[in-house]
């Protein structure tokens, strides 16, 4: 038999798939993941997924940013080109705290972007999913859970049988 | 269609809703990604775009006319040395407030009425923002030395001054444009997905589909993509605040009489935030009647919108009450003939009245619950607002500055046909903008409103099923 990436079932409600995700769960499979045309709430959690490092990637970037910002006002009016600008002094820091609040944002901002894009692993042109014709309804209004192979308690044909317990409208094969 | 027996249930709220009564998350799907997918483009749209591609022009010309000769084309000179770029520098930058408010606070406090007028509002920053990033460049005199703005090491071996105001701006702009940008495109990566699905002919899936980067609507991503996007929407929210306050510093760190005043950051927001609203109310009018989109902006929507124009109106009646008094009470001779004599009964005092009567009378109109659902009248009341606003900023740059401390050094200033042609050439670019981003985006947040959608679905359900019977929800899985 040809390797698969996993078995895709669609279903016409997200309560339809929030349950037959669960059910998934109790049954022990784990490696699954849910595809939905808008966020779900909950789906994450019912799937196995809860916690991202965005955040904490977004406090580093936003700690950098601040400490760039500073530093570079710092080391460009103190150390390497000082004016006397009216006569305040060169570390005249209330004039600094512009540029440095704009640069926090600004890096953060990168941060939260950049790092949801490479956390989710995009951008990604192919991805096996793509194969099935009918995935191009995850972008409108269908619910789609895949049990991927590689899950130890995955069986084809027996996880066939489990998907199609949940009455959905297909289960197709997800080929590579 | 099953929300059709559903209806006479669902129908009991009295105020409009943010949402018209009977569309699924399919059929909003459809609705909106099918005014990006119809073929072919309707004869108004290539008319309307022609029209304003005709100003960009006019812009370019301009431009190039001003690289040729010099900033003396236009009518600045001493004493005022700040015409029209800065005014419009002002008036543009302050337009792209609202749409991030709209787009991060309103998130934030959880206004479901924001959904469907957040993207083409955030796209209204972007364009505004592009307009307005246009005037301090031109204005530089030699623009193609723009770069010298920003900190990079140099064979001269200099630095920006950072204890300038006119620095501070650079940051913030810049910062506000990217951050805008992301926020925009991060807004648009789900609903790209759905173009790039729905697309018929290839081109468009190629590329709405390299625009949506393989987005597939992961669970774990849809995960990672709210919390992103709930944080950009916290880094937004003090940009709403700031980037006007630092406009504001170039003028209150200067100690010119009608400029050097506490008041001016809060006064300068607020005004941002009205002309921004006048402007959102100015696209969504025609948007909602063109493309038949009244059932998503609703009345609803333009009633809340009108009431913010409303609110920061009194704000910024405030701020000009108080500049007034505290001219007279500070004492000072100076700017108590700055900022009274002059501008009330001075040579530009028609522009002074002018701008009272656009910003501090006609929006009192909206107190009214009549007037703020006449949608004729919001149109003209939201085009006051922007004149009026326009106005304020001539006020601010040029009235404060024709009359310097010495009456030797007294001067008028008149804008040219160039400085008029540079200013219409940007509504130009700023509507031409908006007439592709109507055509090749879609203006409503798709999965946004799929998702406000299926909540008030699932809620509808819920009364339909306890109120008459199942039945509905069997009708609805054939559909």
């Amino acid at each position: 038999m040809a390797r698969v990436y996993g078995l895709l079932a669609e279903f016409a409600t997200p309560e339809e798939l929030l349950a037959a995700a669960r059910r998934a769960r109790d049954a022990g499979y784990r490696q699954m993941d849910a595809y939905t045309p808008f966020p779900i709430e909950g789906l994450a959690e019912v799937i196995g997924f809860r916690r991202t490092w965005l955040p904490l990637l977004v406090l580093v970037g936003a700690i950098v940013g601040c400490l760039s910002g500073y530093l570079l006002q710092y080391w460009t009016s103190v150390v390497d080109y000082p004016l006397n600008i009216g006569g305040r002094p060169p570390h005249s820091w209330p004039a600094f705290v512009v540029v440095t609040f704009e640069l926090t944002i600004l890096f953060a901002a990168l941060s939260a972007v950049l790092g949801m894009l490479a956390l989710n692993g995009l951008p990604m042109p192919y991805h096996p999913l793509f194969n099935v014709p009918r995935f191009a309804l995850a972008t409108r209004d269908r619910f789609f859970l895949c049990l991927e192979a590689t899950d130890p308690q995955f069986d084809h044909e027996e996880t066939r049988r489990f998907l199609e317990r949940a009455q959905p409208r297909q289960v197709s094969e997800v080929a590579y | 269609m099953a929300y059709e027996s559903r209806k006479p249930v669902v129908e009991v709220a009295a105020a409009p809703l943010v949402v018209e009564s009977g569309y699924t998350p399919r059929s909003v799907n459809e609705k909106i990604s099918s005014l990006v997918l119809t073929y072919p483009t309707s004869r108004g749209w290539i008319v309307g775009f022609g029209l304003s591609f005709l100003m960009v022009l006019l812009l370019l010309y301009a431009i190039v006319y001003l690289l040729a000769v010099g900033v003396g084309i236009w009518g600045v000179n001493q004493p005022v040395g700040w015409g029209f770029a800065i005014i419009n520098f002002v008036w543009w930058i302050g337009i792209g407030h609202a749409g991030t408010l709209i787009s991060a606070i309103l998130l934030l406090l959880r206004q479901e009425w924001r959904t469907s007028i957040n993207r083409f509002a955030e796209a209204m920053t972007l364009f505004a923002v592009a307009c307005a990033g246009i005037f301090p460049l031109i204005h530089l005199g030699r623009p193609w030395f723009f770069y010298w703005l920003l900190p990079y090491p140099n064979v001269m071996g200099m630095w920006p001054q950072f204890r300038s105001p006119l620095v501070w701006d650079v940051f913030a702009v810049f910062t506000y444009a990217t951050v805008s940008l992301l926020f925009w495109y991060v807004g648009l990566i789900p609903d790209l997905a759905t173009l790039r699905d729905r697309s018929q002919n290839r081109i468009g899936r190629v590329i709405y589909g390299i625009l949506a980067m393989g987005w597939r609507g992961s669970a774990r991503h849809w995960y990672r993509y709210q919390t992103a996007y709930l944080l950009l929407a916290g880094l937004a929210t003090p940009l709403v605040v700031s980037v006007h306050t630092v406009v504001s510093f170039d003028f209150a760190v200067g100690i010119i009489p009608g400029w050097h005043a506490t008041i001016f950051p809060p006064y300068f927001v607020a005004g941002a935030i009205f002309a921004g609203f006048a402007m959102v109310l100015l696209i969504a009018i025609p948007l909602r009647k063109f493309y038949d989109l009244a059932d998503f902006i609703t009345l609803r929507h333009l009633d809340n919108m009108a009431k913010v124009l409303l609110a920061t109106g009194l704000v910024v009646a405030y701020g000009y009450m108080m500049e007034t008094f505290m001219a007279w009470y500070g004492g000072n001779p100076y700017e108590q003939y700055a900022l009274i004599v002059n501008r009330m009964t001075g040579p530009y005092a028609p522009l002074y009245w002018g701008l009272i009567l656009c910003n501090v009378v006609v929006p009192q109109i909206l107190w009214s619950r009549r007037a703020r659902a006449h949608v004729p009248l919001l149109f003209g009341v939201a085009l006051i607002v922007s004149v009026g606003m326009w106005l304020e900023r001539f006020l601010i740059v040029v009235v404060s500055l024709h009359r310097d401390f010495l009456p030797s050094s007294w001067g008028m200033y008149y804008p040219t046909v160039w400085d008029w042609a540079t200013f219409i050439g940007t509504l130009g670019l700023f509507v031409s903008l908006l007439f592709l981003f109507v055509r090749f985006l879609p203006m409503i947040s798709i999965f946004e409103m799929q998702e406000l959608v299926s909540e008030e679905e699932r809620g509808g359900h819920r009364r339909a099923t306890s109120a008459v019977s199942p039945a509905p929800e069997a009708a609805q899985v054939s559909g």
